[in-house]
């Protein structure tokens, strides 16, 4: 997966331009209530829902896809869990691996989850791919009132981020100059990765403190009240989004339990 | 426009023995503009985190006191701003503008003000891009020049700059001693720590020079001090200017076949098509601008990295070195990267030198000799059991060539070698390199630093800068 700290899509879109935290509020909001219920098509009508709301967002389907692809390896991961493992075998029978019956009853299962796991967790990626990092610890801090120490402490450590992939890869390299290599030994392999994750640890832990300092030395933490560079508003369209998001979950859940196929989770 | 005052001063990191500085007694008056030199280990970048406010009481014992303006540093932080080496950790913003914001943000500066400010500091530096630039799409020397910006944002009345340039290569140097000049003004005390002196001096009117065991030894003009104390501080390490060292070439060209030769070597938008030969009894210099692949080149000539293109050959085998194993590489060729710290692997000095003998399956004793010798011809036998990381650059370079020379290679191929190190360790490497190559090595050294190649260099290979723009 490419790492990108910066939005993709057309943040000028009416919802894209939404305030960072009414889009996170609003994300939370619709997609936790769907962990109520182990039926498919809660998830599904969930699903089709987000999918609708893209365009809204300036999300283009096909560039979304690119950005989902761990999601689509997850959802592969579950069926074949399921094909191999599923407890309950009942429905018909559709094709017989070896051991394993395929049935109805299995694929119905996996469909439920991996509906779960799509609804779930893109509205989380919609978020992210429609927010400026920089915009979200402005909004934590402006208008969710969260510590600036963590937010914008955070988001400075997040610059580092991508500094970390070329540091692997020169510590990979020179621990090869220095004639360390696993060879076929997997035991070795996965020694030589600890050694090499934690020399990775310890440099990004004495960068973290340089920049600490410097942070500290710009007076970051002279306790004075911070102002505020970059304006972030929370408007009326703000709370229409997140009363949207809440009312859209329930009726979501309303049209699964009118139809009777509602499945709580406990 | 600050004052500062230190009367008796010093300072003892907790758990050390030795004071890091001490009975300093100094007076710097509103304006003035200082060079601090000293040799490594005299306590410059802890006098200066002392005077930006940033050694907390429990960190260490302070004798003696420091004032800014009458006040203690840590009361006096809204008047001091530092600048730091290394770039990559000084900038806390994506953007670039915001990045110069966020101290202002820090000191409560009223929005309405904080636009204009961040504008003006920009200009004062010759900041060249507009203020929605990504602060990752920087050089070295424009993140160097932004992290200025930020700290003249907060018009601080002292302003300290620990080595801003040591990180940087030649050219970005230049653009931060630009900014530096430009930015200029006379409400400002300047404090600077820097051993390329001669570039240094234009900024300065003033120097003063710390003792290594304590006390200061030398302070006025430059003329004066350097009339008086040349010698020693060249001999200490400092880079005095007119100090030349003499050369030390091959006395004879190499007559032997090549050890390594690259036919056509390139790497994907790194590296475009280049061919050379490494000779035994031979230093050779591989220069060129910043984004022309040197140091990708130094790993697929180290049998690093596969090229995408081209060969590499090398002692004859028929395969090429990148797909050699690690121990078979490391008897042939040895690998100095540019950041020492990335190749070390195991928490003692002596240990880093046992590695690859063992490796190579010599015994314990055979180990044990390589391992004194190196000791000693690098000068660590006294660091033989601290741990590699609280090395200093000086000591930390030298460890990373000797583990390199553990294996015996042939062929040595080093990645800026002397980036950044003081004149004392520069001399030192440039001796031992010269050495190595009259016994008959081959050295290939990815180089910027003209010294060295004036110095050492027998011959010169110059990579051009690729058309493209490397992603």
């Amino acid at each position: 997966m490419t790492f990108t700290t910066q939005p993709i899509g057309d943040p000028s879109a009416p919802l894209a331009r939404r305030n960072p935290v009414a889009k996170l509020a609003a994300a939370l909001l619709f997609s936790l209530p769907l962990i109520s219920t182990l039926d498919p098509l809660t998830p599904a009508i969930a699903l089709a829902v987000e999918l609708a709301l893209l365009p809204l967002f300036g999300l283009r389907h096909t560039i979304l896809a690119r950005q989902v692809w761990p999601l689509l390896a997850a959802g592969a991961g579950v069926l074949i869990t399921m094909v191999l493992f599923a407890a309950d075998r009942g429905g018909t029978l559709l094709v017989g691996l070896g051991p394993f019956d395929v049935t109805t009853g299995v694929l119905t299962t996996a469909l439920g989850l991996i509906l779960r796991l799509f609804a779930i967790a893109l509205p989380g990626v919609i978020v992210f791919a429609t927010t400026d990092p920089t915009d979200l610890a402005d909004a934590l801090v402006q208008n969710a009132k969260a510590p600036a120490r963590f937010a914008i402490g955070a988001l400075a450590a997040f610059r580092l981020l991508p500094l970390l992939n070329a540091e692997w890869q020169m510590l990979t390299l020179a621990r090869r100059a220095r004639g360390v290599d696993a060879g076929r030994n997997p035991i070795a392999k996965v020694r030589l990765f600890g050694a090499t994750a934690f020399a990775l640890l310890v440099g990004a832990l004495r960068r973290g403190g340089r920049l600490a300092v410097a942070m500290d030395a710009r007076g970051f933490d002279s306790g004075i009240a911070r102002t505020y560079a970059r304006r972030q508003t929370f408007t009326g369209a703000d709370t229409l989004l997140v009363v949207g998001a809440i009312g859209l979950a329930a009726a979501v859940l309303a049209t699964t339990i009118t139809l009777g196929l509602f499945r709580p989770i406990i | 426009m600050s004052k500062v005052v230190l009367r008796g001063f010093g300072w003892r990191h907790a758990g050390r023995r030795a004071w890091a500085v001490r009975d300093v007694d100094l007076r710097i008056d509103h304006g003035e503009r200082v060079l601090l030199l000293g040799p490594s280990g005299a306590g410059k970048s802890t006098l200066l985190a002392a005077l930006a406010g940033l050694l907390p009481d429990d960190s260490g014992e302070q004798a003696g006191t420091v004032e800014i303006d009458g006040r203690s540093p840590a009361d006096a932080r809204d008047r001091v701003g530092i600048v730091f080496q290394d770039p990559q950790t000084q900038l806390v913003m994506a953007r670039s503008g915001d990045d110069v914001a966020f101290g202002l943000e820090n000191r409560g500066v009223p929005a309405a003000e904080i636009w204009p400010r961040v504008g003006d500091a920009l200009d004062r530096v010759g900041f060249p891009y507009p203020i929605t630039r990504s602060t990752a799409a920087l050089s070295g020397g424009e993140a160097q020049r932004l992290a200025l910006a930020g700290v003249l944002a907060l018009r601080p009345g002292l302003l300290l700059l620990d080595e801003p340039t040591a990180n940087l290569d030649p050219a970005g140097a230049d653009l931060v001693r630009d900014a530096i000049t430009r930015s200029r003004d006379h409400d400002t005390t300047l404090i600077l720590v820097e051993h390329r002196v001669a570039e240094a001096l234009p900024l300065v009117d003033r120097v003063v020079v710390l003792e290594a065991g304590g006390g200061i030894r030398a302070d006025g003009t430059p003329e004066m001090v350097f009339t008086a104390y040349g010698n020693r501080l060249a001999e200490e390490g400092v880079w005095v200017p007119g100090f030349r060292i003499s050369p030390r070439k091959a006395a004879a060209p190499p007559t032997g076949p090549p050890v390594a030769r690259a036919e056509n070597v390139t790497v994907d938008q790194r590296v475009h098509d280049v061919s050379m030969t490494a000779d035994e009894g031979e230093v050779l210099a591989v220069t060129g601008p910043n984004g022309a692949g040197k140091s990708t080149f130094a790993l697929v000539l180290g049998g690093l990295l596969a090229p995408t293109g081209g060969r590499v050959s090398a002692f004859g085998d028929q395969r090429p070195p990148h797909r050699w194993r690690a121990a078979t590489l490391t008897s042939r060729i040895g690998s100095v990267f540019q950041n020492p710290e990335h190749q070390f692997v195991t928490s003692r000095v002596a240990d880093e030198l046992a590695v690859g003998p063992r490796r190579l399956g010599r015994s314990a004793d055979e180990t044990a000799g390589i391992v004194d010798a190196l000791l000693q011809r690098l000068r660590l036998e006294k660091l033989a059991a601290a741990n590699p990381y609280t090395l200093s650059g000086g000591e930390a370079r030298r460890l990373s060539v000797a583990t390199a020379l553990a294996t015996a290679p042939r062929l040595l191929v080093l990645d800026e070698p002397t980036f950044g190190q003081d004149r004392r360790t520069w001399t030192e490497l440039v001796t031992l390199l010269a050495a190595l190559r009259d016994e008959g090595h081959a050295i290939v050294a990815v180089t910027h630093d003209d010294d060295f190649v004036q110095t050492l260099a027998d011959r010169t290979v110059s990579l051009g800068r690729l058309s493209r723009r490397p992603s």
